[in-house]
Protein backbone atom coordinates (compact mmCIF):
# COMPACT_ATOMS: atom_id res chain seq x y z
CA UNK A 1 0.00 0.00 0.00
CA UNK A 2 1.44 3.53 -1.08
CA UNK A 3 0.51 5.99 1.21
CA UNK A 4 1.32 9.71 0.40
CA UNK A 5 0.53 12.54 2.29
CA UNK A 6 1.62 16.78 1.96
CA UNK A 7 3.76 16.36 -0.36
CA UNK A 8 5.64 19.40 -1.56
CA UNK A 9 7.91 19.80 -5.03
CA UNK A 10 10.12 22.94 -5.68
CA UNK A 11 12.29 23.10 -8.77
CA UNK A 12 14.85 26.33 -8.73
CA UNK A 13 12.97 28.64 -6.65
CA UNK A 14 9.48 27.96 -8.18
CA UNK A 15 6.97 25.76 -6.38
CA UNK A 16 5.44 23.03 -8.69
CA UNK A 17 3.10 21.49 -5.89
CA UNK A 18 1.97 21.26 -2.80
CA UNK A 19 0.15 19.45 -0.36
CA UNK A 20 -0.41 16.88 -2.90
CA UNK A 21 -1.68 13.41 -1.23
CA UNK A 22 -3.31 10.18 -1.99
CA UNK A 23 -3.43 6.62 -0.76
CA UNK A 24 -3.09 3.57 -3.16
CA UNK A 25 -4.28 0.28 -1.86
CA UNK A 26 -3.22 -3.62 -3.79
CA UNK A 27 -4.76 -3.85 -6.79
CA UNK A 28 -5.42 -0.19 -7.67
CA UNK A 29 -4.30 2.12 -10.16
CA UNK A 30 -3.78 5.88 -10.43
CA UNK A 31 -4.02 8.10 -13.10
CA UNK A 32 -2.02 11.15 -12.51
CA UNK A 33 -3.15 13.77 -14.54
CA UNK A 34 -2.12 17.77 -15.50
CA UNK A 35 -0.97 19.96 -17.95
CA UNK A 36 2.84 20.07 -19.46
CA UNK A 37 4.84 21.44 -16.58
CA UNK A 38 2.68 20.77 -13.89
CA UNK A 39 5.41 18.17 -12.13
CA UNK A 40 3.86 14.97 -13.45
CA UNK A 41 7.49 13.76 -13.94
CA UNK A 42 8.70 15.42 -10.81
CA UNK A 43 6.16 13.71 -8.85
CA UNK A 44 6.72 10.02 -10.26
CA UNK A 45 10.20 10.60 -9.54
CA UNK A 46 9.83 11.62 -5.78
CA UNK A 47 8.07 8.54 -5.22
CA UNK A 48 10.77 6.40 -6.84
CA UNK A 49 12.87 8.14 -4.22
CA UNK A 50 15.45 9.85 -7.03
CA UNK A 51 14.84 13.27 -5.92
CA UNK A 52 13.93 14.56 -2.71
CA UNK A 53 10.64 15.99 -1.87
CA UNK A 54 10.88 19.73 -0.61
CA UNK A 55 8.45 18.24 2.68
CA UNK A 56 5.50 15.46 2.66
CA UNK A 57 6.22 11.71 3.21
CA UNK A 58 5.89 8.62 1.57
CA UNK A 59 5.27 5.59 2.93
CA UNK A 60 4.89 1.91 1.41
CA UNK A 61 3.66 -0.43 3.36
CA UNK A 62 3.32 1.78 6.64
CA UNK A 63 6.95 2.67 6.26
CA UNK A 64 8.83 5.43 4.76
CA UNK A 65 10.55 4.93 2.07
CA UNK A 66 13.59 6.40 2.39
CA UNK A 67 14.35 3.78 5.92
CA UNK A 68 12.86 1.05 3.61
CA UNK A 69 15.83 1.49 0.97
CA UNK A 70 16.82 -1.36 -1.07
CA UNK A 71 13.37 -3.45 0.17
CA UNK A 72 11.22 -0.73 -1.44
CA UNK A 73 13.47 -0.70 -4.84
CA UNK A 74 12.99 -4.51 -4.19
CA UNK A 75 9.14 -4.06 -4.67
CA UNK A 76 9.60 -0.82 -7.46
CA UNK A 77 9.38 -0.94 -10.92
CA UNK A 78 10.33 2.58 -12.75
CA UNK A 79 10.28 3.62 -16.31
CA UNK A 80 10.50 7.37 -17.35
CA UNK A 81 10.77 8.89 -20.80
CA UNK A 82 14.03 6.99 -21.37
CA UNK A 83 14.21 3.74 -22.71
CA UNK A 84 16.79 3.12 -20.66
CA UNK A 85 18.26 0.68 -23.08
CA UNK A 86 22.41 0.78 -24.32
CA UNK A 87 22.27 0.84 -28.05
CA UNK A 88 25.24 -1.01 -28.50
CA UNK A 89 23.84 -3.91 -27.26
CA UNK A 90 21.31 -6.50 -28.01
CA UNK A 91 17.65 -6.62 -27.44
CA UNK A 92 18.78 -9.91 -25.01
CA UNK A 93 21.75 -8.43 -23.78
CA UNK A 94 19.95 -5.29 -22.21
CA UNK A 95 17.25 -7.41 -20.80
CA UNK A 96 19.40 -9.86 -19.06
CA UNK A 97 21.57 -6.86 -17.64
CA UNK A 98 18.40 -5.72 -16.29
CA UNK A 99 17.23 -8.96 -15.11
CA UNK A 100 20.47 -9.40 -12.95
CA UNK A 101 20.07 -6.08 -11.31
CA UNK A 102 16.87 -7.18 -10.22
CA UNK A 103 17.97 -10.12 -8.40
CA UNK A 104 16.91 -12.03 -10.59
CA UNK A 105 18.44 -14.90 -12.18
CA UNK A 106 17.89 -14.55 -16.11
CA UNK A 107 16.96 -17.00 -18.23
CA UNK A 108 16.38 -17.19 -21.86
CA UNK A 109 13.30 -19.10 -22.28
CA UNK A 110 11.46 -15.70 -20.12
CA UNK A 111 13.22 -13.48 -22.00
CA UNK A 112 12.10 -15.15 -25.09
CA UNK A 113 8.61 -15.76 -24.15
CA UNK A 114 8.14 -11.86 -23.10
CA UNK A 115 9.37 -10.49 -25.88
CA UNK A 116 7.53 -12.87 -28.45
CA UNK A 117 4.67 -11.46 -25.92
CA UNK A 118 5.25 -7.76 -27.15
CA UNK A 119 5.94 -9.26 -31.31
CA UNK A 120 9.25 -8.38 -30.66
CA UNK A 121 10.67 -12.04 -31.21
CA UNK A 122 12.43 -11.94 -33.92
CA UNK A 123 14.37 -9.08 -32.81
CA UNK A 124 15.95 -10.95 -29.85
CA UNK A 125 19.45 -10.76 -31.24
CA UNK A 126 19.80 -7.38 -33.22
CA UNK A 127 21.21 -4.28 -31.50
CA UNK A 128 19.03 -2.29 -29.97
CA UNK A 129 20.34 1.07 -32.17
CA UNK A 130 19.02 -1.13 -34.98
CA UNK A 131 15.58 -0.61 -34.21
CA UNK A 132 12.70 1.86 -34.32
CA UNK A 133 11.20 4.10 -31.93
CA UNK A 134 8.59 1.96 -31.00
CA UNK A 135 10.28 -1.30 -31.04
CA UNK A 136 12.60 0.22 -28.48
CA UNK A 137 9.71 1.41 -26.18
CA UNK A 138 8.23 -1.92 -26.76
CA UNK A 139 11.47 -3.36 -25.52
CA UNK A 140 11.65 -1.57 -22.64
CA UNK A 141 7.88 -2.06 -21.51
CA UNK A 142 8.92 -5.95 -21.87
CA UNK A 143 10.76 -5.78 -18.55
CA UNK A 144 7.11 -5.26 -17.34
CA UNK A 145 6.78 -9.21 -17.65
CA UNK A 146 10.29 -9.95 -16.16
CA UNK A 147 9.89 -7.76 -12.78
CA UNK A 148 8.44 -9.67 -10.19
CA UNK A 149 7.86 -5.89 -8.28
CA UNK A 150 4.66 -4.88 -6.99
CA UNK A 151 4.43 -1.60 -7.68
CA UNK A 152 4.92 0.06 -11.37
CA UNK A 153 5.42 3.95 -12.30
CA UNK A 154 5.22 4.34 -15.40
CA UNK A 155 6.45 7.40 -17.08
CA UNK A 156 3.51 8.40 -20.24
CA UNK A 157 4.21 4.72 -21.01
CA UNK A 158 1.95 4.59 -24.39
CA UNK A 159 4.05 6.99 -26.08
CA UNK A 160 5.24 5.71 -29.66
CA UNK A 161 3.13 3.29 -29.43
CA UNK A 162 0.77 1.51 -31.99
CA UNK A 163 -2.85 0.24 -30.96
CA UNK A 164 -1.76 -3.07 -31.00
CA UNK A 165 0.52 -1.60 -28.23
CA UNK A 166 -1.47 0.44 -26.03
CA UNK A 167 -3.75 -3.03 -25.72
CA UNK A 168 -1.01 -4.56 -24.97
CA UNK A 169 0.30 -2.11 -22.39
CA UNK A 170 -3.27 -1.92 -21.24
CA UNK A 171 -4.00 -5.84 -20.61
CA UNK A 172 -0.84 -6.47 -19.10
CA UNK A 173 -1.37 -3.83 -16.53
CA UNK A 174 -4.84 -4.86 -16.01
CA UNK A 175 -3.08 -8.03 -15.14
CA UNK A 176 -0.80 -6.72 -12.77
CA UNK A 177 -3.31 -4.97 -11.22
CA UNK A 178 -5.87 -8.31 -10.64
CA UNK A 179 -2.95 -10.10 -9.17
CA UNK A 180 -2.08 -7.47 -6.28
CA UNK A 181 0.06 -5.35 -7.64
CA UNK A 182 -0.19 -1.18 -7.84
CA UNK A 183 0.43 1.02 -10.74
CA UNK A 184 0.92 5.00 -10.70
CA UNK A 185 0.68 5.93 -14.28
CA UNK A 186 0.97 9.62 -16.24
CA UNK A 187 -1.01 9.81 -19.94
CA UNK A 188 -1.99 12.52 -21.78
CA UNK A 189 -4.43 9.53 -23.95
CA UNK A 190 -7.20 8.16 -22.39
CA UNK A 191 -6.55 4.34 -22.00
CA UNK A 192 -9.07 1.90 -20.79
CA UNK A 193 -7.23 -0.83 -18.49
CA UNK A 194 -9.55 -3.70 -17.18
CA UNK A 195 -12.60 -3.04 -15.99
CA UNK A 196 -12.08 -0.54 -12.58
CA UNK A 197 -12.04 2.95 -12.70
CA UNK A 198 -8.76 4.13 -11.89
CA UNK A 199 -8.25 6.87 -9.38
CA UNK A 200 -7.02 10.16 -10.62
CA UNK A 201 -4.97 13.08 -9.57
CA UNK A 202 -4.81 16.11 -11.41
CA UNK A 203 -1.58 18.81 -10.71
CA UNK A 204 -2.63 22.16 -11.16
CA UNK A 205 0.38 24.42 -11.31
CA UNK B 1 19.51 -9.47 -1.50
CA UNK B 2 22.27 -11.76 -0.87
CA UNK B 3 25.65 -11.26 -0.94
CA UNK B 4 25.70 -13.98 -3.94
CA UNK B 5 23.34 -11.84 -6.46
CA UNK B 6 25.44 -9.19 -5.19
CA UNK B 7 28.53 -10.46 -6.80
CA UNK B 8 26.25 -11.61 -10.12
CA UNK B 9 25.28 -7.99 -9.66
CA UNK B 10 28.92 -7.08 -10.13
CA UNK B 11 30.29 -8.70 -12.68
CA UNK B 12 26.92 -8.30 -14.86
CA UNK B 13 27.70 -4.58 -14.77
CA UNK B 14 31.78 -5.37 -15.21
CA UNK B 15 30.88 -8.06 -18.41
CA UNK B 16 28.44 -5.31 -19.70
CA UNK B 17 31.31 -2.40 -19.99
CA UNK B 18 33.51 -4.87 -21.34
CA UNK B 19 31.58 -6.08 -23.98
CA UNK B 20 30.39 -2.91 -24.79
CA UNK B 21 33.76 -1.61 -25.46
CA UNK B 22 34.71 -4.60 -27.57
CA UNK B 23 32.00 -3.24 -30.16
CA UNK B 24 33.11 0.24 -29.88
CA UNK B 25 36.48 -0.46 -29.92
CA UNK B 26 37.60 3.24 -30.64
CA UNK B 27 36.53 3.90 -27.33
CA UNK B 28 39.55 1.34 -25.65
CA UNK B 29 42.24 2.29 -28.79
CA UNK B 30 42.06 5.84 -28.81
CA UNK B 31 43.15 6.67 -24.99
CA UNK B 32 45.69 4.19 -25.74
CA UNK B 33 47.22 5.62 -29.17
CA UNK B 34 47.41 8.88 -27.14
CA UNK B 35 49.18 7.47 -25.28
CA UNK B 36 51.58 6.45 -27.77
CA UNK B 37 51.79 9.41 -29.69
CA UNK B 38 52.12 11.67 -26.29
CA UNK B 39 55.26 9.80 -25.26
CA UNK B 40 56.47 9.39 -28.63
CA UNK B 41 56.56 13.27 -29.36
CA UNK B 42 58.93 13.68 -26.47
CA UNK B 43 61.96 12.15 -27.50
CA UNK B 44 61.23 13.84 -31.06
CA UNK B 45 60.79 16.76 -29.59
CA UNK B 46 64.01 16.79 -27.77
CA UNK B 47 66.58 14.60 -29.60
CA UNK B 48 68.52 12.01 -29.08
CA UNK B 49 70.49 13.23 -25.94
CA UNK B 50 69.73 10.03 -23.50
CA UNK B 51 70.76 10.99 -20.63
CA UNK B 52 68.57 13.35 -20.83
CA UNK B 53 65.12 10.90 -22.02
CA UNK B 54 66.37 8.36 -19.50
CA UNK B 55 66.18 11.02 -16.72
CA UNK B 56 62.70 12.30 -17.88
CA UNK B 57 61.07 8.94 -19.23
CA UNK B 58 59.24 8.43 -15.63
CA UNK B 59 57.95 11.56 -15.48
CA UNK B 60 57.15 11.93 -19.41
CA UNK B 61 55.15 8.22 -18.90
CA UNK B 62 53.38 9.24 -15.83
CA UNK B 63 51.87 12.15 -17.48
CA UNK B 64 50.55 10.57 -20.65
CA UNK B 65 49.27 8.07 -18.25
CA UNK B 66 47.05 10.47 -16.19
CA UNK B 67 45.96 12.70 -19.73
CA UNK B 68 44.86 9.41 -21.16
CA UNK B 69 42.75 8.10 -18.29
CA UNK B 70 41.05 11.81 -18.18
CA UNK B 71 40.60 10.87 -22.06
CA UNK B 72 38.39 7.97 -21.35
CA UNK B 73 36.63 9.09 -17.98
CA UNK B 74 34.74 11.61 -19.50
CA UNK B 75 32.19 8.43 -21.04
CA UNK B 76 32.57 6.84 -17.58
CA UNK B 77 28.65 7.85 -16.91
CA UNK B 78 27.23 9.85 -19.46
CA UNK B 79 26.23 7.19 -22.23
CA UNK B 80 24.32 5.73 -19.32
CA UNK B 81 23.06 8.95 -17.90
CA UNK B 82 21.48 10.17 -21.31
CA UNK B 83 19.88 7.16 -21.89
CA UNK B 84 18.14 6.32 -18.43
CA UNK B 85 20.70 3.50 -17.57
CA UNK B 86 22.02 4.94 -14.89
CA UNK B 87 18.49 5.97 -13.24
CA UNK B 88 17.54 2.49 -13.66
CA UNK B 89 20.85 1.28 -11.95
CA UNK B 90 20.10 4.17 -9.16
CA UNK B 91 16.76 1.81 -8.57
CA UNK B 92 17.86 -1.14 -8.58
CA UNK B 93 17.75 -3.55 -5.62
CA UNK B 94 21.70 -3.61 -5.14
CA UNK B 95 23.87 -0.59 -3.24
CA UNK B 96 24.71 1.80 -6.30
CA UNK B 97 28.46 1.88 -4.21
CA UNK B 98 28.55 -1.65 -5.75
CA UNK B 99 27.66 -0.72 -9.12
CA UNK B 100 30.31 2.19 -8.87
CA UNK B 101 32.79 0.22 -7.45
CA UNK B 102 32.24 -2.46 -10.81
CA UNK B 103 32.74 0.35 -13.21
CA UNK B 104 35.23 1.49 -11.89
CA UNK B 105 37.03 -1.71 -11.99
CA UNK B 106 35.58 -1.96 -15.80
CA UNK B 107 37.27 1.36 -16.47
CA UNK B 108 41.14 -0.12 -14.98
CA UNK B 109 40.65 -3.07 -16.91
CA UNK B 110 39.64 -1.26 -20.22
CA UNK B 111 42.05 1.80 -19.87
CA UNK B 112 44.26 1.80 -17.28
CA UNK B 113 45.83 -2.23 -18.00
CA UNK B 114 46.47 -1.49 -21.81
CA UNK B 115 48.43 1.44 -20.86
CA UNK B 116 50.03 -0.90 -17.88
CA UNK B 117 51.09 -3.32 -20.58
CA UNK B 118 52.42 -0.60 -23.24
CA UNK B 119 54.79 1.13 -21.29
CA UNK B 120 57.46 -0.83 -21.39
CA UNK B 121 57.77 -0.50 -24.94
CA UNK B 122 57.60 2.92 -24.87
CA UNK B 123 59.81 2.87 -21.95
CA UNK B 124 62.45 1.52 -24.49
CA UNK B 125 62.61 4.58 -26.52
CA UNK B 126 63.88 6.22 -23.38
CA UNK B 127 66.16 4.08 -22.89
CA UNK B 128 64.97 2.68 -19.81
CA UNK B 129 66.39 -1.07 -18.70
CA UNK B 130 64.71 -4.09 -17.41
CA UNK B 131 64.50 -3.39 -14.02
CA UNK B 132 63.71 0.23 -14.50
CA UNK B 133 60.56 -1.23 -16.58
CA UNK B 134 59.64 -3.30 -14.63
CA UNK B 135 59.04 -0.86 -11.53
CA UNK B 136 57.71 1.33 -14.10
CA UNK B 137 55.06 -1.34 -15.12
CA UNK B 138 54.57 -2.54 -11.16
CA UNK B 139 54.08 1.48 -10.43
CA UNK B 140 51.58 1.91 -13.19
CA UNK B 141 49.55 -1.20 -11.83
CA UNK B 142 49.59 0.26 -8.77
CA UNK B 143 48.38 3.94 -9.39
CA UNK B 144 46.12 3.52 -12.73
CA UNK B 145 43.19 1.59 -10.62
CA UNK B 146 43.50 4.80 -8.47
CA UNK B 147 42.67 6.75 -11.24
CA UNK B 148 40.09 4.77 -12.28
CA UNK B 149 38.67 5.16 -8.75
CA UNK B 150 39.64 9.10 -8.18
CA UNK B 151 38.04 10.01 -11.32
CA UNK B 152 34.88 8.26 -10.92
CA UNK B 153 33.92 11.21 -8.40
CA UNK B 154 34.90 13.86 -11.24
CA UNK B 155 33.19 12.27 -13.63
CA UNK B 156 29.89 11.85 -11.29
CA UNK B 157 30.17 15.38 -10.44
CA UNK B 158 29.94 16.65 -14.09
CA UNK B 159 27.39 14.43 -15.38
CA UNK B 160 25.45 16.85 -17.25
CA UNK B 161 27.56 19.51 -17.29
CA UNK B 162 28.43 21.51 -20.39
CA UNK B 163 31.88 21.51 -21.11
CA UNK B 164 31.99 18.89 -19.12
CA UNK B 165 35.81 17.53 -20.30
CA UNK B 166 37.34 20.68 -19.19
CA UNK B 167 35.49 21.16 -16.08
CA UNK B 168 36.32 17.48 -15.20
CA UNK B 169 40.43 17.78 -15.90
CA UNK B 170 40.28 20.88 -13.82
CA UNK B 171 38.62 19.02 -11.01
CA UNK B 172 40.56 15.49 -11.06
CA UNK B 173 44.31 16.71 -12.71
CA UNK B 174 44.90 18.09 -8.80
CA UNK B 175 44.03 15.21 -6.95
CA UNK B 176 46.10 12.69 -9.21
CA UNK B 177 49.15 14.43 -8.07
CA UNK B 178 50.10 12.16 -5.56
CA UNK B 179 49.84 9.27 -7.73
CA UNK B 180 51.84 10.96 -10.00
CA UNK B 181 54.66 11.72 -7.54
CA UNK B 182 54.81 8.09 -6.21
CA UNK B 183 54.26 6.86 -9.48
CA UNK B 184 57.17 8.83 -11.18
CA UNK B 185 59.46 8.99 -7.83
CA UNK B 186 59.32 4.91 -7.81
CA UNK B 187 61.40 4.74 -11.02
CA UNK B 188 63.59 7.53 -10.05
CA UNK B 189 64.35 6.27 -6.86
CA UNK B 190 65.45 2.87 -7.97
CA UNK B 191 67.74 4.21 -10.62
CA UNK B 192 69.39 6.91 -7.95
CA UNK B 193 70.13 3.31 -5.54
CA UNK B 194 67.10 4.16 -2.98
CA UNK B 195 64.69 1.25 -3.72
CA UNK B 196 61.51 1.81 -4.92
CA UNK B 197 59.16 0.01 -1.76
CA UNK B 198 58.82 2.90 -0.14
CA UNK B 199 57.17 4.75 -3.30
CA UNK B 200 55.09 1.31 -4.42
CA UNK B 201 53.89 0.81 -0.96
CA UNK B 202 52.40 4.48 -0.90
CA UNK B 203 51.17 3.97 -4.23
CA UNK B 204 49.44 0.85 -3.09
CA UNK B 205 47.85 2.43 0.36
CA UNK B 206 46.35 5.48 -1.95
CA UNK B 207 45.01 2.52 -3.86
CA UNK B 208 43.43 0.99 -0.61
CA UNK B 209 42.15 4.05 0.82
CA UNK B 210 40.69 5.38 -2.92
CA UNK B 211 38.78 1.64 -2.82
CA UNK B 212 37.13 2.61 0.26
CA UNK B 213 36.50 6.07 -0.14
CA UNK B 214 36.58 7.28 -3.16
CA UNK B 215 33.20 4.71 -4.73
CA UNK B 216 31.08 6.59 -1.58
CA UNK B 217 32.06 10.06 -2.86
CA UNK B 218 31.04 9.01 -6.44
CA UNK B 219 28.05 7.42 -5.08
CA UNK B 220 26.86 10.71 -3.31
CA UNK B 221 27.91 12.70 -6.45
CA UNK B 222 25.57 10.86 -8.83
CA UNK B 223 22.41 11.36 -6.41
CA UNK B 224 22.87 14.36 -6.95
CA UNK B 225 23.46 14.33 -10.54
CA UNK B 226 20.26 11.93 -11.06
CA UNK B 227 18.12 14.34 -8.55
Amino acid sequence: MLDVSQLKCVRGERPLFDGVGFRLESGKLLFLRGANGAGKTSLLRILCGLSPAESGQILWNGQPIAELGEAYRQDLFYLGHHNALQEALTVNENLSFYATLAGAVPSLAETSHALSQLGLRACQNRLVRHLSQGQKRRVALSRLLLTRAKLWVLDEPFVALDHAAIELLANLIAGHLSQGGLAVITSHQSVTIGTQTPQVLELRA
Amino acid sequence: MSALSWSSVFFAVVRREVSLSMKQKGEVLTPLFFFVVVTSLFPLGIGPESALLLRMAPGVLWVSALLAAMLSLQRLFAVDYADGSLEQMALSPAPLVLLVLAKALSHFILSGLPLVLMAPILGLQFGLEGRALGILMLSLLLGTPTLSLIGGIGAALTLGVRGAGVLLSLLILPLYIPVLIFGAGAVEADAAGLGAGGHLSLLAALLVLSVFFAPLATTAALKISLE
